[in-house]
């Protein structure tokens, strides 16, 4: 606990320290102390700082620069999840439940707002906080279905899967995970000054002429911007250096390329996000004129740059739930993952498909109209990779000896619904059917059915899959399973109509619609409720097996890969001794298969 | 950007050696970098097409160019000293470096200080210039920061043919913020 004493004392310093700097020079260029925003932006980066340099970097970097010895912590048992910890599981179990939280939080906004449409007309919020409540749903949200499973499972799993004892760079991963707690703080500050109501997406002019939340809502993307960066250079260098000997290219499970091609997507284009913000931050406190058309911006340039990051960021919370749905197909139909090499390339053909279609959501935005057919094209040739992805999964399933535990069920889950989310998304990429659909409930449901359908619903499947290795112990399946049905029944009864909602003009985003969709409104109120209520099942089926369920044995779903030849929950430093992989990760039904040894080495030959 | 030893070693080592894992990740930082760099540039040519204001001072931007330039020769030259164990010569010419680098950051404000009465930041070509030359004055601060840390760490007698790295990492990045500058310097007194 004391490295998050340090951090909160580190942070207040830094804010006030940049503050009283910005006071100094302001007084020094003639200008009145005081402006409420550059202070708000400026204490906030130094705090940032701060805060960094309290929780870790201090003790484990600076001292070093300043040719002294670091300090690490060595804190035991589960006060090492409250502290700046570099074991890569460590970080992984911070992450997994941090985000969960943060899931079950904005859920929670969203049974707000579904009680709000149960009727038409005003309920118990007024039109102003319902935007407010909507764009801090969509925001959190986001940040959930970008972050939870790459960094929850990307961090624990990923390194063990590829037999390695911890990440590339340990503490610049412990770094990552603690940029979360000042997104957080952002977050609710935001929602304390006046909240923001411009939606996840924060178009300009509305982001810069609204209440002081949204400059909070910018500096907090900019700041999960910032970690994923960090993350995505640790998870690549990791996959690419850090590998068994004889772990080749083609024997790496699904679900490490699923990884990599999200950490590429992140590297790449996680600076555009970064980009959007720190403009939108200049426009708003510096009075600089990006977005502004009165002095000479471009607002449609800043949907050019959010989305340029923003559409593939789509596929930085699909892809490694594909890689989940995958990786269990494999293990739960007992069989080889079929046309693995195509699903491969499905996925890293959506990484690079995913930069050339971005203007999709642009449709109607009067952006140059030799546009339109190009990206409508692009955005339809997505769907072929991603078909490569789903014939994996087909061929896999056909003829496999299914067992369906909740974590397969979670699988099918994903691919059942990503096939809906996707058909309906060659709607939208339609230019003349997309003019009409524009903002109305069909995109909600379309992107409900992609991110929750797929990315959350994937998430829970590596929940309940890697659950037995994480905690050493067993959840319970009866639960489970009930958690599963529930789930998407409610999901799917909440989500179908809402397409027939948006095609008949309910527009999304506005907490009001015309009095006949009254009843099917209230069906999908009464439905989104239900919805929400099986996460009741899901928090007590967690909360109590982590604390009194069944010890786990080290591989409970006799799979094949290397997260599960080793105890449960491993080690610190995963294995005894570097495992020499020797096979496919997937050698169900072929005798004498085996993907990797593990075991005291006579003596480790490195290099 | 660190090869002193973890806490947690590793009790079984990686396939690569340390220093190959350090010029990976520092080069995907760096890529990932370019992308920020790259989308001020492409929001430059966006808004304003090839436009460029009169009262742009050409001698000063080269002036700065130069030694801006001039200062990854005395990086390199200091790159090359540690690894040939020359530290003598590795802290002269990061201290040049460092010098240079501020004598270019004195220059931005002196520019700065033109532009606010031409065109300031709510102008159309001060937006993208303030921009632009801010967040590359940031990154050569933070070098400048980098290289500091560097020469006080060198002269205590740290780094060496056996452990080039970090002065390796820091003039790298160094010659990179130099690069940025090539296509900005151009993207901004260049065009038109
Ligand atoms: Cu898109």
């Amino acid at each position: 606990m004391k490295p998050i004493l340090k951090g909160i004392l580190g942070g207040i310093v830094g804010f006030a320290i940049g503050v009283i700097l910005l006071m100094l020079i302001r007084v020094l260029f003639g200008l009145p102390a005081w402006s409420t925003e550059p202070a708000a932006t400026v204490g906030y980066l130094f705090g940032l700082i701060g805060w960094l340099l309290g929780v870790g970097v201090w003790d484990y970097w600076a001292r070093g620069w300043l040719g002294r010895p670091n300090k690490p912590y060595t804190t035991t048992g589960w006060r090492r999840y409250f502290d700046f910890d570099t074991d890569h599981k460590v970080i992984g179990v911070q992450y997994g439940v941090t985000l969960v939280l943060l899931f079950l939080l904005a859920g929670l906004l969203a049974m707000v707002m579904r009680y709000e449409l149960m009727r038409p007309g005003r309920d118990i919020i007024n039109s102003a906080v319902y935007n407010r409540i909507m764009s801090m749903h969509g925001t959190s949200m986001v940040f959930v279905a970008v972050a939870a499973i790459m960094g929850a499972f990307g961090n624990y799993v990923m390194p063990i899967m590829i037999g390695a004892d911890d990440m590339a760079y340990p503490r610049l991963n412990a770094l990552s995970y603690w940029f979360v707690p000042p997104v957080a703080i952002a977050l609710l500050i935001a929602a304390f000054t006046g909240g923001f109501d411009t939606g996840w997406t924060g178009y300009p002019p509305l982001v810069e002429v609204t209440k002081l939340g949204a400059l909070f809502y910018a500096l907090a993307f900019f700041t999960i911007g910032f970690a994923s960066i960090l993350g995505a250079v640790n998870i690549l260098t990791t996959a690419i250096t850090m590998r068994a000997p004889g772990l080749s290219w083609g024997r790496l499970p699904i679900f490490v390329w699923s990884i990599i091609g999200t950490a590429i997507l992140s590297l790449l284009l996680t600076q555009f996000i970064a980009l959007s913000m720190i403009l939108v931050i200049l426009d708003r406190v510096g009075g600089f004129g990006f977005f502004d058309p009165s002095q000479g911006g471009a607002p449609i340039l800043y949907q050019h740059i959010f989305w340029f990051y923003s559409h593939p960021a789509v596929y930085v919370m699909i892809l490694p739930a594909f890689g989940i749905a995958l990786e269990i197909i494999s293990h739960f139909s007992r069989k080889p993952l079929f046309a693995y090499k195509w699903a491969v390339a499905g996925m890293l053909g959506v990484v690079f498909l995913s930069i050339i279609v971005w203007a999709h959501h642009m449709f109607t935005s009067s952006m140059t109209e030799k546009l339109l057919i190009p990206f409508m094209i692009s955005t339809e040739l997505i769907s072929v990779p991603t078909g490569m992805v789903f014939l994996a999964a087909l061929g896999t399933i056909w003829r496999g000896k299914l067992r369906l535990d909740t974590p397969m069920l979670f699988a099918l889950g994903v691919i059942f619904n990503f096939l809906l989310g996707g058909i309906t998304g060659v709607f939208l990429s339609d230019v003349p059917v997309d003019v009409h659909l524009q903002d109305t409930y069909f995109v909600v449901a379309h992107f409900h059915y992609t991110i929750v359908g797929g990315g959350i619903f994937g998430l829970f499947a590596g929940i309940y899959y890697w659950f037995p290795k994480v905690t050493g112990r067993m959840y319970n399946e009866k639960l489970g399973k009930l958690h599963f049905w529930w789930m998407i029944i409610g999901f799917t009864l909440t989500f179908i109509p809402m397409f027939w909602l948006g095609i008949n003009g309910m527009n999304r985003r506005i907490a009001d619609y015309s009095p006949e969709l009254g009843g099917v409104n209230m069906f999908v109120s009464l439905m989104a409720f239900f919805l929400g209520a099986s996460f009741i099942v899901f928090v007590y089926n967690m909360v109590v097996s982590w604390v009194w369920g069944e010890e786990a044995v080290a591989n409970p779903w006799n799979a094949t890969t290397l997260e599960w030849m080793t105890p449960s929950p491993p080690p610190h430093h995963n294995f005894p001794a570097t495992p020499e992989v020797v096979g496919d990760p997937y050698g169900y039904g072929i005798p004498g298969a085996l993907h990797a040894r593990v075991g005291p080495a006579p003596s480790v030959a490195s290099d | 950007m660190s090869s002193s030893v973890d806490a947690h070693a590793a009790p079984h080592a990686a396939r690569y050696p340390r220093l190959y894992i350090n010029r990976l990740g520092f080069w995907l930082f760096i890529f990932s970098e370019s992308m920020l760099f790259a989308g001020l540039l492409a929001s430059r040519f966006y808004l304003l097409g090839l436009y460029r204001p009169p009262e742009l001072s050409q001698t000063l931007g080269l002036l700065i160019t130069v030694l801006l330039l001039l200062s990854s020769l005395t990086a390199y030259l200091a790159e090359a000293a540690i690894v040939h164990g020359d530290r003598r010569s590795f802290l002269r010419n990061t201290l040049y470096t460092m010098v240079l680098g501020t004598i270019f950051l004195i220059g931005v404000a002196f520019e700065w200080n033109a532009a606010f009465t031409h065109f300031p930041p709510s102008s159309p070509f001060g937006t993208v210039f303030f921009a632009m030359t801010g967040m590359h004055a940031l990154h050569v601060l933070s070098g400048i920061f980098l290289l500091g840390l560097i020469y006080y760490n060198g002269r205590r007698g740290a780094y060496g043919p056996d452990d080039p790295w970090p002065p390796e990492g820091v003039v790298k990045y160094w010659h990179f913020v130099d690069v940025v500058w090539v296509f900005f310097y151009a993207a901004l007194y260049l065009v038109s």
